[in-house]
């Protein structure tokens, strides 16, 4: 059985002590810059936050790990070295890249400190994942959200690194690190500028029947009757029409978190080294119930106890959620 | 302007799931008839597509060489399946051929033999593009959202380091994969069970919002641009920016006309304005944008400046 270490965000200084106390193994966070994939207004750190949220995580055992994980656009790659060295004079355990380059500046300048493969470099197969271990030293690959747990269980075989996987939070459609939905919408760059869906660009327009259009850069993400609860206008969250879909329909997903806690123990068994909750971008009570609820399930799991899922269940309560691709191969 | 006779015309693998017919057709045709220096062949996006086309291969690799064409094949984007990482692994084993890879899978198998770096592989910046040709790579297609600044810098580090440059000019933008094919969901189908309803859509499936604006196509796992990208007009300050090749993804329009206007227009022979009038003409319906390049949202189209 796998350690099972549970991996936490840490939007904001006050998320991550929350996060600590509430029995994270490990935090993950952010510089307030292009550095990393959730540069929204008001979320991640400064440097001095970040030394100083270091020292709170280290005093109570927690790990650090700083995500690194965007694409450098030429001519910007200093920034993402500057924060590479801050984190490293910081004392984080690890950081979180995508980029080669960033990757390659890291294991020549930091060697270290361990590197983590992000999502954002979207490694799904064996062979690429190794690519990464055997050039930049990588010690554990953060797996696309796309693979089933057979699949899992067959990879960890197949690899030289530990495995990380979410297990609660936002659903990602598309392949992480190749969308540019958002700046073709927008003229924001998910990759390069760790945008997604930028609240700056959200309208929303009440009509006169009573329905609401919610709007991302004057674009109609979706229309809710009036008695729908208007979502947020996530590009792959939204509802179009097609030649065979005259009705608006979920042309990429329907707006559903994912919730593997019912596969918490398959996966623990499978070899996953390292559970991913999902939301820096979320509200402190929302890091402090999904973290304790976590850790009490990893605590039973571990200790050989049956684990409580109905208050994992419940997290998500009133929500639609979803097993993903985790469950089924019909996901695809 | 100075022409600069280096410049290559290269022509994009098709995304679509054209039949092998159409596909013979189209390749017949380009070999005689488009001003193309070079031609990506191979399916990038689904390994399911591959067992209808690829028993032609050779002879359309033949038949393009005869022509004069430089082929190049390319490796699919998305590599997770087996029957995926065994045709990366058969591509990559391949001496004779150049290749051009989508996938760190490719890059693994290729080792540090020569290779072309496609546009899925995320080269955004100078110091990913020398680790890359530490490893070999001769070429790197730029992901196509860069903006101006950032083309430029990347083409001097490639050039520096003796790789050619390539960036598309003209088709759909690949805006995002997905392990999920959505041309199946549209038809309510999984992946497994697809049908291959994607072939009714040669130019992609087109989105409306609710209130009726286009604005995206769906390829099966990709999706792609509603707009063509045109950068015919910037094509002047490609080249000066060290762009060594242009990119033409195949879209059902007449191919060899794009390619003959690019052509003329790169050689002196057309005004860049009236290739361009031209080219919106041969595009039909599809809205043609250059927002990437300009540092704007992707759709839009945004005029040049006069030239000073």
């Amino acid at each position: 059985m796998s350690l099972a270490e549970l991996i936490c965000p840490a939007g904001t200084p006050a998320a991550l002590r929350t996060a600590v106390d509430a029995g994270a193994d490990a935090v993950y966070c952010g510089f307030q810059d292009a550095t990393n994939a959730r540069n929204f207004p008001g979320l991640n750190f400064t440097p001095e936050e970040l030394a100083e949220a270091v020292g709170y995580a280290h005093a109570n055992g927690t790990k650090v790990l700083l995500a690194l994980n965007t694409y450098p656009p030429a001519g910007k790659v200093d920034l993402w070295r500057q924060a590479a060295d801050a984190g490293a004079r910081m004392g984080v355990d690890a950081f979180i890249v995508a980029d080669m380059g960033v990757a390659d500046y890291i294991a020549r300048t930091h060697p270290d400190v361990r590197l983590h493969l992000s999502v954002q470099a979207a490694a799904s197969s064996p062979e690429a994942i190794r690519y990464y271990c055997e050039n930049f030293g990588v010690r554990r690959v953060v797996l696309p959200r796309i693979l089933t747990i057979p699949e899992i269980r067959q990879l960890r075989t197949e690899i030289p690194c530990e495995i990380e996987t979410f297990i609660f939070g936002n659903h990602g459609l598309m392949v992480e690190g190749r969308c540019s939905l958002t700046n073709y919408l927008t003229g924001q760059s998910t990759n390069m500028d760790g945008v997604c869906s930028p609240a700056s660009d959200v309208d929303y327009t009440r009509h006169g029947d009573g329905s609401m259009s919610s709007q991302l850069a004057g674009f109609t993400i979706d229309r809710f009757a009036p008695d729908e609860k208007a979502g947020y206008p996530t590009i792959c969250k939204g509802r179009y029409t097609a030649p065979h879909r005259s009705e608006g329909y979920y042309a990429f997903e329907e707006p559903v978190s994912l919730n593997l806690s019912r596969l918490l123990p398959e996966l623990i068994e499978a070899g996953v080294h390292a559970f991913k909750i999902e939301g820096r971008q979320r509200s402190k009570s929302y890091v402090r119930n999904v973290v304790s609820a976590f850790r009490t399930a990893v605590d039973d799991i571990r200790a050989g106890r049956q684990p409580d899922m109905a208050d994992l269940v419940a997290l998500t309560e009133g929500q639609k959620q979803t097993q993903g691709a985790f469950e089924t191969k019909k996901w695809r | 302007m100075a022409v600069i006779p280096m410049t290559k015309l290269t022509l994009g693998p098709i995304a679509y799931h054209w039949s092998a017919e159409t596909r013979r057709d189209f390749y017949a045709c380009v070999a005689d008839e488009a001003p193309v220096d070079e031609v990506y062949l191979g399916e990038v996006i689904c390994s399911k597509r591959a067992p209808f086309h690829e028993a032609d291969l050779p002879a359309t690799i033949e038949r393009l060489e005869r022509a004069g064409k430089t082929v190049i094949l390319s490796t699919l984007a998305e590599v997770m399946l087996k029957r995926e990482r065994k045709a990366t692994a058969d591509l990559a084993a391949m001496d004779a051929a150049e290749i051009e890879i989508n996938n760190a899978a490719g890059l693994f198998a290729r080792g540090k033999r020569p290779h072309r770096i496609g546009p899925f592989m995320n080269a955004y910046n100078e110091a990913t593009i020398a680790w890359m040709a530490g490893q070999g790579a001769t070429h790197v297609c730029l992901p196509s959202e860069m903006p101006a600044p950032a083309i430029a810098a990347a083409a001097r580090a490639a050039r520096d380091l003796g790789l050619g440059v390539e960036v598309q000019v003209f088709g759909r933008a690949s805006l995002a994969v997905s392990a999920r094919c959505y041309h199946a969901r549209a038809h309510g189908r999984t992946k497994d069970n697809c049908q291959f309803v994607c072939e009714d859509d040669p130019d992609g499936m087109p989105l409306r919002t609710r209130d009726d604006r286009p604005i995206l196509r769906v390829n099966g796992i990709q999706t792609q641009s509603e707009s063509y990208v045109d950068l015919l007009p910037e094509t002047g300050r490609l080249m000066a920016d060290g762009v060594t090749h242009l990119r033409l993804m195949p879209q059902e329009v007449d191919m060899v006309a794009v390619a003959t206007l690019f052509r003329e227009a790169l050689d002196g022979k057309l005004s860049v304005q009236e290739a361009d009038a031209r080219l919106a003409a041969l595009s039909g319906e599809a809205d043609l944008s250059n927002g990437f390049y300009h540092g704007a949202a992707g759709y839009r189209r945004i005029a040049m400046a006069a030239p000073t």
